[in-house]
């Protein structure tokens, strides 16, 4: 293993990253499906997720290897796992649960943990610059 | 790349919320069109939204052989039909208006204003919400674009 490895340089930060921004997705499709009837509204359990990843960052080498394309990692059993319904507040009467304000709150914070994300990462990466060039 | 998707998902809510606006203003905009038969008298139309699916056939999977995420979640709205109501219509007695049938009556739309003023304000909320996100995404992705500089 190299000194300079970029998937221990970058740690949890790049796929934080991807994950905040498959959230950014599930969540604008909560807020253009907000007058569709019957739609539930649908969010991540990011804290879950997140604590999936950093212990498969801390085990690897005991991961198992895959070689069949219907191989499943293990303690995952799908998508469906990882995308939660979200409990309505106020359901409205056409079956619809998007409650329109939480979603967008949840949506302005997710950009700003994306932003903060992106400034940890990019400071890996200026870190790394720097490390090469001996400044 | 989830993102870009984002802008998309944001244009069908967009899309979805102007086809709205578009029957509201018709439906407003013929609120008082008559006709001498019920057959050829103006509908309150609305149109009818549903979750635009993405591909169930192929799911990818990443490298530890799970199931992108991705393939489990919808990609916006859209706009399945417009149907017309089938309130019944207003027959007001005019024996003077030049639409007025043998029995002196004269049809109106089933429009009802008031309810359309709200869908009105509504979807101008909702479009206006469309907007906001399709922004947020763009700036996150202008940001995205600056990684390592």
């Amino acid at each position: 293993m190299g000194a300079i490895n970029f998937s221990n340089a970058l740690g949890i930060h790049d796929d934080a990253l991807q994950l905040r921004s498959r959230r950014a997705e599930v969540l604008a499709n909560n807020l253009a499906n907000a007058d569709t009837p019957g739609f539930k509204a649908r969010d991540f359990d990011f804290k879950s997720i997140l604590a999936e990843e950093a212990s498969k960052q801390s085990s690897a080498g005991l991961s198992m290897t895959t070689t069949h394309e219907g191989h499943m990692a293990i303690g995952t059993s799908g998508a469906d796992s990882e995308l939660k319904y979200r409990f309505p507040t106020q359901p409205s009467i056409d079956g619809n649960t998007v409650d329109a304000q939480t979603e967008q709150a949840e949506f302005a914070r997710n950009s700003l943990d994306y932003n903060a994300t992106f400034e940890f990462l990019n400071g890996k990466f200026k870190g790394m610059r720097n490390a090469i060039r001996g400044e | 790349m989830s993102l870009s998707s984002v802008l998309n998902i944001a244009g069908s809510g967009m899309a979805a919320q102007s086809i709205r606006l578009n029957t509201t203003a018709s439906n407003i905009a013929n609120a008082e069109s008559a006709s001498s038969s019920v057959d050829e008298t103006y509908r309150a139309r609305k149109p009818w939204f549903s979750v635009m699916e993405k591909e169930m056939m192929a799911p990818s999977r990443d490298s530890n052989g799970m199931m992108m995420v991705d393939e489990a979640m919808g990609a916006g709205v859209k706009v399945d039909g417009i149907i017309e109501k089938d309130a019944p219509l207003q027959a007001r007695f005019q024996p003077d208006h030049p639409m007025a049938n043998d029995d002196g009556y004269v049809y109106y739309p089933n429009v009802n204003v008031v309810e359309e003023m709200t869908d009105m304000m509504s979807s101008s909320r909702s479009y206006q919400m469309n907007v906001e996100v399709l922004k947020t995404a763009k700036q996150m992705l202008q940001r995205t674009l600056t990684l390592g500089q």
